[in-house]
């Protein structure tokens, strides 16, 4: 019961507050690729791996009062930054629902929404050898001219966050 | 002449009540419906537990898929011939990719995905690229085809008119499923003027567009989604059915784990249990097999999965009240912990459910959103977001609703067992509903 909402508290509780709606829906993809205890199903959506059930549930927190959602008007766009309020850690605390490990969510939470849309984005292909998950990623993301470099340090990323990944 | 552009020698076609005649010209697209995988979709209902409100709602994804080829037919057939942005070649993927969208939907897919983790757009993907009969049809197109299929269907292709043709806001599967759901539920909601939306639409590079002539004709189709959603998806009644079920699975996969011994072996249900399920053990449920289980569990000496089976093979459901989890969550512990006493399992007897719908969403540039907003095509040219001149649209752009249900069986509390902490759940139960 509500275990689900309370996963995603936690995690943001591992960190100082995630700026960016697409940010926050790459770095639970990610935690979730990795075999951490997250539900939300995802499908791929405009800018990579989206799930529409965890947009869901984290307004439903901040309706709740567990989450603050801070607005920021960028001029271009809006960005939303998220934090737990005392309400969120004690429904936490509660629930005792554990999520991922403070380092891997720091980890994550480190990179740019950039950088975690092309990590998402070659994990969601990750069922392909790597020379065409790179083809797909160009075809799918053509428009944000991803450099080699970029492709190779995501790809390294992925491999050191492999000591993260859930033993069950 | 290719296979890819074989015509029947005569046009077939199917009746439907929804759009009259459902219309087949393409070789390729005839011998998709003959195939196993395509024929299973007869046997899975449109809208799962829907027959326990609605008892129209037989309707299968068979149906459903049909229609959404059709309309995707009339569109690449009628409306966008000639048109600059349009390239003839992306018929066939389109036509496919509209028959096939729902090709790897299982029997009541919504609570058994959730229970065994499994995803029906995986199985879709298993079915189009493994050794198929409908991956067969396919290769003989091209041999790289099956997976440009797989492609539109996943919204990765790298044609995105194609792709929102399928899955965008307005696109051809919520044209089809609203007013097809309408019709065999009966409601009269979800009717639109489709006729003179397919007229006004039209092709560009990225996405399909409307003629503002038609934004009327759109936000009745928007409001006619909204209606659906809030009738007859989310019925609270059809949810219970659904929770019933979904706990019926957890209770057969957790007595599986204890080792417990079952009358009839669930053959059916044993690699999901184990996790070692094969594409053709996913292709070999449908609704009859898992009726079939549900009238044999009922007479199971485990008494919370006969039961469970019980109440919904015979509609025995549960009893629902209002839910706010965020004030309620600490209740909610309380209530579990009172059901124990009553010796009512709660992680079968009490559940909390929730629904929620966001009608239609805008883009904001840049950052965050994510959905592909409808565009209108001004006389001039301009393309514009919907939600800037339809004030109806407007009103409800951006904003979700939610309904949150705690789900229990109120004649177990009231059967006179147990009376004192029973009617102490009765008490904490009805402060609720106030």
């Amino acid at each position: 019961m509500l275990q689900g909402h309370a996963r995603i508290v936690d995690f943001i509780a591992q960190t100082d507050g995630v700026t960016g709606r697409k940010k926050l829906q790459k770095m639970i993809y990610i935690a979730k690729k990795l075999e951490l205890p997250f539900q939300e199903k995802y499908e791929f959506h405009i800018y990579g791996p989206y799930s529409e059930e965890l947009a869901v549930r984290i307004e439903e927190l901040c309706d709740m009062g567990f989450l603050t959602e801070a607005v920021e008007d960028k001029g271009s766009y809006i960005q939303y930054t998220y934090g737990v309020t005392p309400e969120g850690q004690e429904f936490r605390e509660t629930l005792g629902a554990g999520s991922a490990a403070a380092d891997f969510a720091s980890a994550l939470n480190e990179k740019s929404s950039r950088f975690l849309e092309l990590t998402a984005t070659l994990l969601y292909f990750d069922d392909l050898p790597r020379e065409e998950c790179i083809e797909k990623l160009h075809i799918v993301k053509g428009k944000l001219n991803f450099t080699d470099e970029e492709i190779d340090e995501a790809f390294a990323f992925i491999e050191g966050l492999q000591t993260f990944r859930r033993i069950s | 002449m290719s296979y890819a552009t074989e015509k029947l020698a005569e046009e077939k076609v199917f009746k439907d009540p929804v759009h009259r005649y459902i219309h087949v010209k393409d070789l390729a697209i005839w011998d998709l419906v003959n195939t196993r995988e395509f024929q299973r979709l007869r046997r899975i209902k449109q809208l799962g537990t829907s027959f326990t409100v609605f008892h129209g709602a037989e309707h299968s994804r068979f149906n459903h898929s049909l229609g959404v080829y059709e309309i995707v037919r009339r569109i690449c057939d009628d409306v966008f011939p000639n048109r600059p942005a349009w390239d003839e070649k992306e018929r066939l993927v389109s036509l496919c990719a509209a028959l096939l969208h729902d090709l790897g939907h299982g029997p009541y897919s919504h609570a058994f995905e959730k229970v065994f983790h499994v995803d029906h757009e995986d199985f879709t993907r298993r079915i189009l690229l493994g050794d198929t009969e409908v991956n067969a049809v396919l290769k003989r197109v091209a041999p790289g085809f099956p997976q440009d299929v797989a492609d539109v269907i996943a919204k990765t292709y790298r044609n995105k008119l194609v792709v929102s043709l399928i899955s965008s806001q307005i696109d051809a599967d919520r044209m089809d499923y609203l007013q097809r759901d309408a019709y065999y539920t009966g409601v009269s909601y979800g009717h639109f003027d489709m006729e003179r939306i397919l007229r006004v639409m039209r092709p560009l590079e990225d996405q399909v567009v409307i003629k503002s002539s038609g934004m009327h004709a759109v936000e009745d189709y928007i409001m006619s989604r909204y209606q659906m959603y809030w009738q007859v998806y989310f019925h609270p009644v059809a949810r219970s059915a659904e929770v019933i079920l979904r706990k019926i699975f957890q209770r057969a996969k957790k007595l599986h784990a204890e080792g417990y011994e079952f009358d009839q072996p669930p053959r059916h249900f044993q690699s999901f249990f184990d996790r070692t399920f094969t594409l053709k053990d996913y292709l070999a449920l449908d609704e009859a097999i898992m009726m079939t289980y549900f009238q044999l569990w009922m007479t199971e000496k485990d008494p919370i999965l006969s039961d469970l089976s019980d109440r919904f093979v015979n509609r025995r459901l549960f009893q629902y009240i209002e839910f706010d989890p965020g004030k309620d969550y600490k209740k909610l512990a309380e209530l579990a912990v009172l059901f124990n006493k009553a010796g009512i399992d709660p992680e079968y007897y009490l559940v909390d459910d929730s629904s929620s719908d966001l009608p239609y969403d805008f883009y904001r540039p840049g950052e965050e959103e994510e959905r592909l907003p409808i565009h209108l095509l001004t006389p001039n040219n301009e393309v514009k977001e919907l939600s800037r001149s339809s004030q109806i649209v407007d009103a409800i752009s951006g904003k979700r609703r939610t309904d949150y249900k705690l789900y229990f069986p109120e004649e177990l509390l009231t059967d006179g067992k147990k009376k004192a902490v029973k009617q102490q759940i009765l008490d904490m139960i009805r402060e609720g509903e106030k």
